[in-house]
């Protein structure tokens, strides 16, 4: 089995599994796209993995995304300075007992973080009862609060992010999302 | 080399500060921690295009600084609280080229006549440390009207019947009003209340080489993509533009060299992490409010008052949500304020003779509304809930608020030190703060809280509520409102006096201890007004750097 994702990967097929079926229970699909449809996973896969792609991907580019007109920015990541790095690799891969990430102590990574959560909620989550599933989560507590914050970010950041895939986040709930170089017209602000 | 000042910040005091210098002919280094974002790196007089509509990258990536993971700092309300009680982001302003300008939704008032004599106009208040100020309004008043020309304020002169008297009109008028602002200063006014177009440092008009804000709403936390906010960008570009002065950015300073009564330098470290010297023959220090004494703790200052006196803004949120859309996200975040909660009238002294107090005073009130939808979507629960919640939207499309800047008393116990055992990437102790509230801003609190309510439920809200920042009841509540300050408003710590013993530096800024350190930033405030700090601390810097050259 292999999965399709628009990042590279950095999950196993058997977790990226896992990741989906929990994401589409948190921000589940309906009248309006989901977790599933704006691609979530790949946001959060695109994270844990920004070190894959250089420069990493962990700031878009600006001042436009071309969506508004303008040029396309967004889509070329900033490149990180060397402390940016030590910060973010710190954060994702976690301090691993090097000395220069541990000034202050060990500190646990987004990956760790990801690969012991995942394993919490089981490897048949997906396979589970959508009861059972939302139980899993809810005693998953700290874990879920992690998932769910990247999960609102993957369903309505940037697309650039690679969520909200063909702006469906944005759209499910009409927002325009970033608005220059064309911003508001004096009339749209003032008027109802 | 030997240059003819260091300027230790690049945010809107230190900015300030290099452009009066260099205007003089002095030869200055303008040395800032964090990344430059603002400006072209290889033409410093070219604007950098790194700035987006961008919520990942501004509110949860860290974009402008500083990541808590590296350059943390400790929080504690006393010592019943041992060391530390939390580690990581507290009231941090960024930590970039442009300091906190690039991030601040861009509100600029001035202070008031009497914001400068509290002690003197109002009397003292048992356990605060309330001074005047050494110097008076009319003092700062050719100031304010300078550093409005320079970083291009729109606003308009007597739209706020409680501004003290200006020398002239704003250099812009103001911007459209944003819908929801044409409501609420409705019910305000109907209520007896006298809102009026907040002074914004955001061109209504083409200014200083910088077109006008076209209303995109991104304001608060995010740069300005097409430059229109009036951040230190024109003062900086302008000293870097004299070919007098030179920017070094993701360059760290450690430690102030003195000898003899007098500095002598700053020992920096690069951005290739080594640690290196320089001269100077004078040091400006302009890192912001928990920063800058951090540097002069460092640097082995010792002064009784150093770090004490560390004021917040004490925030009083009322909230309402309508039935019809707002649309918070259009137009420049907040368009509109009211000045009648910082007045001590015949209500507000009651409240405060009830509670024991000789008065209370409140804050500018912001009128605004949301914008974020990742923000939105992380106050709601997860699940279907979730949905339909973003789809009616209750906490953003239809969603106005207020936000009182309350004033907070300073108190000799809330402080910024070193702390004990947390340390920065660079392996320096990290700045302590320690902070609780006065009950004179709780009791403000209590006392505007519900006026504030009431003018949502005017203006035809279906639901209210009102909360504070940090909690009132010192701790931390169910939602994100904790005991650790988030106003991003920074003040005190080396407060302005005439008395060395009382006081950390002199009314121009001069550190009492050693004279040619010259503090350009916030933490010189005596008291902290209800007012944002920027215009007050640029005016300040230009009046320091004036009297440094001569």
């Amino acid at each position: 089995m292999s999965v399709a994702r628009a990042v590279p990967a950095w999950f196993s097929d058997e977790e990226r599994t896992v990741l989906e079926a929990a994401c589409a229970r948190l921000i589940p699909s309906g009248d309006t796209p989901g977790a599933t449809e704006a691609g979530v996973a790949d946001y959060i896969e695109g994270l844990l993995g920004a070190f894959l792609v250089d420069p990493p991907r962990i700031w878009a580019g600006g001042p436009f995304s071309g969506r508004f007109g303008g040029p396309d920015g967004f889509a070329e990541f900033q490149p990180l300075s060397r402390i940016d790095e030590l910060a973010w690799r710190t954060r994702i891969e976690g301090s691993l007992g090097i000395p220069e990430r541990e000034f202050n102590g060990p500190v646990r990574g987004l990956q760790q973080i990801y690969s012991d959560g995942l394993a919490e909620l089981g490897r048949d989550f997906a396979q589970v009862s959508p009861d059972e599933q939302d139980s899993r989560l809810r005693a998953a507590k700290s874990f879920r609060r992690v998932l769910y914050d990247h999960c609102c970010e993957g369903m309505y950041g940037a697309p650039e992010y690679g969520g909200n895939r063909d702006l469906v986040g944005w759209r499910s709930i009409d927002y325009p999302g970033d608005v220059q170089p064309r911003g508001w017209t004096d009339e749209e602000v003032s008027e109802p | 080399m030997t240059v003819d000042a260091v300027i230790v910040g690049s945010g809107p005091g230190g900015s300030t500060a290099a452009d009066i210098l260099t205007a003089a002919g002095w030869s200055v280094v303008v040395i800032e921690k964090g990344r430059n974002h603002l400006l072209d790196k290889d033409d410093p007089t070219k604007l950098a295009s790194d700035y987006s509509n961008d919520e990942i990258k501004f509110i949860y990536r860290h974009f402008l600084g500083p990541d808590p993971l590296i350059e943390p700092r400790t929080f504690r309300r006393g010592e019943k609280d041992g060391d530390h009680m939390h580690i990581g982001d507290v009231n941090t302003i960024p930590s970039t080229v442009g300091g906190g300008g690039p991030h601040a939704d861009g509100k600029v008032p001035r202070f008031r006549e009497e914001d400068f004599a509290l002690k003197s106009t109002y009397g003292p208040v048992d356990g605060a440390e309330v001074e005047d100020w050494p110097l008076e309004y009319a003092d700062l008043e050719p100031y304010y009207a300078e550093v409005e020309r320079l970083i291009g304020v729109a606003g308009e002169a007597g739209a706020n019947p409680f501004a003290s008297w200006r020398s002239g009109p704003y250099p812009m008028s103001p911007g459209a009003p944003m819908y929801g602002a044409t409501l609420s200063s409705a019910a305000a006014e109907k209520l007896g209340l006298h809102p009026y177009p907040a002074p914004t440092a955001a061109n209504s008009v083409p200014y200083d080489g910088r077109p006008a804000c076209n209303n995109c709403g991104f304001c608060a936390f995010f740069g300005c993509p097409i430059h229109a906010k009036g951040d230190p960008v024109a003062m900086l570009r302008r000293a870097l533009s004299s070919g007098r002065a030179e920017l070094w950015a993701e360059t760290f300073v450690s430690r102030i060299r003195s000898e003899d009564g007098r500095a002598t330098g700053v020992d920096f470290i690069g951005p290739d992490g080594v640690e290196r010297s320089m001269d100077a023959r004078h040091v400006v220090v302009a890192g912001g409010a928990i920063e800058t004494p951090r540097l002069l703790l460092l640097s082995g200052l010792d002064h009784p008052v150093l770090g004490r006196n560390l004021m917040f803004h004490f925030q009083t949120f009322a909230v309402g949500t309508f039935d019809f859309a707002l649309h918070g996200h259009r137009g420049r975040a907040v368009t509109h304020v009211h000045d009648d909660a910082v007045i001590v009238d015949a209500d507000a002294r009651d409240a405060a003779r009830k509670a024991g107090l000789p008065w209370i005073r409140g804050g500018l009130v912001e009128h605004g509304g949301p914008s974020l939808p990742v923000m939105e979507a992380k106050n709601y629960p997860w699940g279907i809930r979730h949905k339909q919640l973003m789809k009616s939207s209750p906490m953003r499309e239809h969603l106005w608020a207020f936000t009182m800047q309350g004033e907070d008393l300073p108190q000799r116990s809330n402080r910024v030190d070193l702390d004990p055992t947390v340390r920065d990437v660079r392996g320096f102790p990290v700045a302590r703060v320690t902070y609780e509230p006065h009950k004179h801003e709780l009791v403000a609190s209590a006392h505007h809280g519900p006026r504030l309510v009431r003018v949502l439920e005017t203006m035809g809200a279906t639901w209210t509520t009102s909360m504070t920042s940090p909690a009132a009841t010192g701790t931390p509540g169910r939602h994100r409102i904790s005991p650790v300050p988030e106003s991003r408003h920074v003040m005190g710590t080396t407060r302005m006096g005439t008395d060395p013993n009382t006081s950390v530096v002199d009314g121009f800024g001069r550190l009492h201890e050693l004279e040619n350190v010259v503090v350009a930033d916030s933490s010189v405030f005596v008291t902290s007004a209800g007012y944002g700090p920027t215009l007050t601390l640029v005016a300040l810097a230009a009046r320091a750097a004036h009297a440094m050259a001569g």
